[in-house]
């Protein structure tokens, strides 16, 4: 039956590519070097993961620009991490997080990309590369980008310890997460992850309830008011995990939280109604309590940010034409206009030079330097998101990602920390 | 969970065709070639029953005798899914407090949808105007029951409607904190959303009780409150019994108002499954689909065995 299968397949693949070639032939005689036009042929990727890099308007102007048709699926980050090992034919791209990666990769759905044939590899934010933002940086605990962004060989599935020829993902969109807060109802300054504890908050507070994630702003929160100094936060020891959950607990029991959320809206609406001042949030739905006219700071702490980030990985089974355009729209990815669209949305893009020359002066001082509005600033849909004289919580690019305590991660003890985690949510 | 509901509706239409053909005395043929039709006028709903009821839950019962890890289900014979459920301490106290919620809201659920029909059959007079109160009670089911409840959020809120209002009159100083995200919340919405199905049969019933039963216990001597207990509730059961299967089986079956009202504070057994589902860990969510079923199972047998569903139908 596979035998059966890969036969159809590599027919299929071959016949695709005939096309694209006889479509390259047609079109390589008006263009030379970048982009290629690939409209003659009718090439299709199909990209598939979580909701926040798979936009419309990339695949848009993606399509205008290369001529290669997008077709975008996004779920959730479970259901992306079990598709990718489950169903790899399923999909041309996957669009995944660092710590999916992590998960799935040494399963063999993905193949790696020669680095030589990525354009920009080079401008590649270090973070990716090396881990160390700038050279003096100390690498943040959890599942560092760099240490699975790269494999020992075209074949290897074993993540490499140095950056290699062979990378797993090419970096997307990144970004570092904090507290939310509401400015006019905390009544006090916020300084540290342990701050959502304080007792004046009781019944004020949330955090979020996907397993994976809250448990890192549970780490932090708890190694910030000094109930555990953890060895790897983002590789937690059973007894760590224990610790943690009965903390987390006693918590509840106390009522410190209100609720705890699991969706983007859920934590919108818990925020801009006053039901919580202070919560775990993503930097998309503070803008988004903010657009309703409700002050909500994403306040940055001393501990430092809990990071995430995603990348582009190939699937094995792209060969010929296709995987020649996949590589052709992942350098496209990087070109600067992508850059430019997820840095106006308060993302980070990978190769920052290039996003650079498709901002206005007042966009990049904004959004990467971390100075003030000299206009208003506007998002990639059209709507005013920050009045002249704004500046961006937490200030510049290195001031926020130079200060990653942690990376979303996924840990050794997986399944004991979710089981633990409902126990926490049934308590 | 409806499936319960089903089941038990099951033997109606075989028995009633089967009755006029052994009653008829007419020739063997035509006897034998009425049972053929009434064979294929069952046949339409006992195919939708196996392919859309049996078949899938004979796959739940299935799979929960799966392995899986993070990304697979193994195809396989193991017993640690139920072995998991049954062992912790997690799943009793979630399948307690489950209980606890169905019985809060079928208690609530019974009075007031009793009381609201009892009025419909028994003081409104015209048929028409029963009708006109019937459907009105059923207007709110014409939106979707996630915005029904949804809506109530910003209702109890602590800066909500209701809250503001009771502070603007001085009832309260502070704002009422165990309106939302609580128990509360979720009984609340409950009651609200599963009330009309408790509304719909025992109206039924009601109104197919002779009225003359009703006089001759006032004939002889009965007070209102005696014709009530010992005359109507008596021929309400089948009614009440079949708006608490409704009642039972909808809260048990539960996720989306548990999740949305208590704020992710409490856990109910669908929450649970969901859970495990979103975890992609389908084995263990059909494990434990398999004893929801069960147990909703014996609190409908025990119903139907405390009240005979059919005797009123």
């Amino acid at each position: 039956m596979t035998i059966g299968k890969k036969k159809g397949l590599s027919r299929r693949a071959m016949l695709k590519g005939t096309a694209a070639a006889a479509g390259l032939a047609a079109g390589s005689g008006a263009i030379t070097g970048f982009p290629t036009i690939w409209a003659q042929s009718n090439i299709t990727l199909r990209q598939f993961g979580t909701g926040v890099s798979n936009l419309n308007a990339i695949a848009e102007r993606c399509k205008e620009d290369l001529g290669i048709t997008l077709e975008m699926t996004a779920l959730d980050s479970d259901a992306t991490a079990q598709r990718t090992v489950t169903q790899p034919n399923s999909y041309d791209i996957a669009d995944i997080e660092y710590w999916i990666c992590k998960k799935v990769f040494p399963a063999g759905v993905l193949q790696p990309m020669d680095t030589n044939k990525i354009k920009y590899f080079d401008k590649i934010v270090p973070l990716f590369i090396t881990g160390k933002l700038t050279p003096d940086s100390v690498i943040a605990q959890g599942t560092a980008p760099h240490t699975v962004g790269f494999v020992e060989g075209q074949e290897s599935t074993t993540f490499a310890k140095e950056p290699t020829q062979w990378m797993t993902l090419i970096p997307t969109i990144y970004n570092a997460d904090t507290l939310g807060i509401r400015p006019d109802l905390v009544g006090r300054e916020i300084k540290n992850w342990k701050d959502i504890l304080d007792p004046a908050f009781k019944g004020k507070t949330s955090i979020l309830n996907i397993p994976s994630i809250g448990i890192m702003d549970a780490a932090m929160i708890c190694e910030s008011a000094g109930i555990i100094t953890y060895g790897d936060k983002g590789n937690m020891t059973k007894e760590e995990i224990d610790t943690t959950i009965d903390f987390l607990i006693k918590t509840k029991k106390d009522g410190q939280f209100r609720a705890f959320w699991k969706t983007f809206d859920e934590s919108v609406n818990l925020m801009a109604s006053g039901e919580v001042v202070i919560q775990s949030m993503w930097s998309p739905a503070v803008a988004a309590v903010r657009s309703k006219g409700v002050p909500c700071v994403y306040q940055p702490l001393e501990e430092g940010y809990r990071s995430w980030g995603g990348g582009l990985g190939i699937a094995k089974h792209l060969s010929g034409a296709q995987l020649d355009a996949a590589y052709e729209y992942i350098n496209w990815y990087l070109s600067g206009w992508v850059g430019a669209y997820l840095n106006r949305q308060g993302y980070y893009s990978a190769v920052l030079d290039t996003a650079k020359e498709n901002m206005t002066p007042n966009e990049w001082g904004f959004w990467m330097e971390g100075k003030p509005a000299e206009e208003d600033i506007v998002s990639p849909e059209g709507k005013v998101m920050e009045k002249a004289g704004a500046v961006r919580d937490g200030g510049s690019f290195y001031d926020r990602m130079g200060h990653v305590a942690c990376w979303n991660a996924v840990m050794d003890e997986d399944r004991y920390m979710v089981s633990k985690w409902n126990e926490f949510i049934a308590s | 969970m409806s499936e319960a509901a089903t089941t038990t509706t099951m033997p109606g239409p075989d028995a009633d065709a089967a009755a006029p053909a052994a009653a008829a005395p007419a020739a063997r043929r035509g006897a034998s070639a009425r049972s053929i039709a009434s064979y294929l006028q069952a046949a339409p709903l006992a195919l939708i029953l196996f392919v859309f009821l049996l078949i899938p839950i004979v796959t739940i019962v299935v799979v929960s005798f799966w392995d899986y890890d993070f990304a697979r289900i193994i195809p396989d014979f193991v017993l640690t899914n139920y072995r998991e459920a049954l062992g912790s301490s997690v799943t009793w106290r979630t399948y307690l407090n489950t209980l606890r919620y169905a019985a809060i809201v079928w208690a609530l659920t019974a009075v007031i949808g009793f009381t609201v029909a009892y009025f419909l059959a028994f003081y409104i007079r015209s048929a028409t105007m029963q009708m006109v109160l019937f459907l009105i009670c059923t207007v709110p089911f014409l939106t979707s029951n996630i915005i029904r409840m949804i809506s109530w959020i910003p209702f109890l809120g602590r800066n909500g409607l209701l809250n503001s209002a009771l502070i603007h009159i001085g009832i309260v100083d502070e704002p009422l904190e165990f309106l939302l995200f609580s128990d509360f919340a979720v009984i609340l919405a409950m009651v609200h959303l599963y009330t009309l199905f408790m509304v719909a049969p025992v109206f039924n019933t009601l109104m197919r009780i002779d009225r003359s039963v009703v006089e001759a216990a006032r004939d002889a001597g009965a007070s209102g409150w005696q014709t009530l207990w010992n005359v109507i509730i008596p021929l309400a059961k089948p009614g009440i019994a079949i708006g608490s299967i409704f009642v039972v089986t909808l809260v048990m079956g539960d996720f989306i108002t548990v999740r949305f009202m208590s704020g992710g504070q409490s856990a109910s057994v669908g929450l649970m499954m969901a859970n495990q589902i979103s975890l992609l860990q389908y084995p263990a969510a059909a494990a434990n689909a398999v004893i929801l079923l069960i147990t909703v199972l014996i609190i409908v047998a025990a119903i139907i065995r405390l009240v005979d569903i059919r005797k009123e139908l």
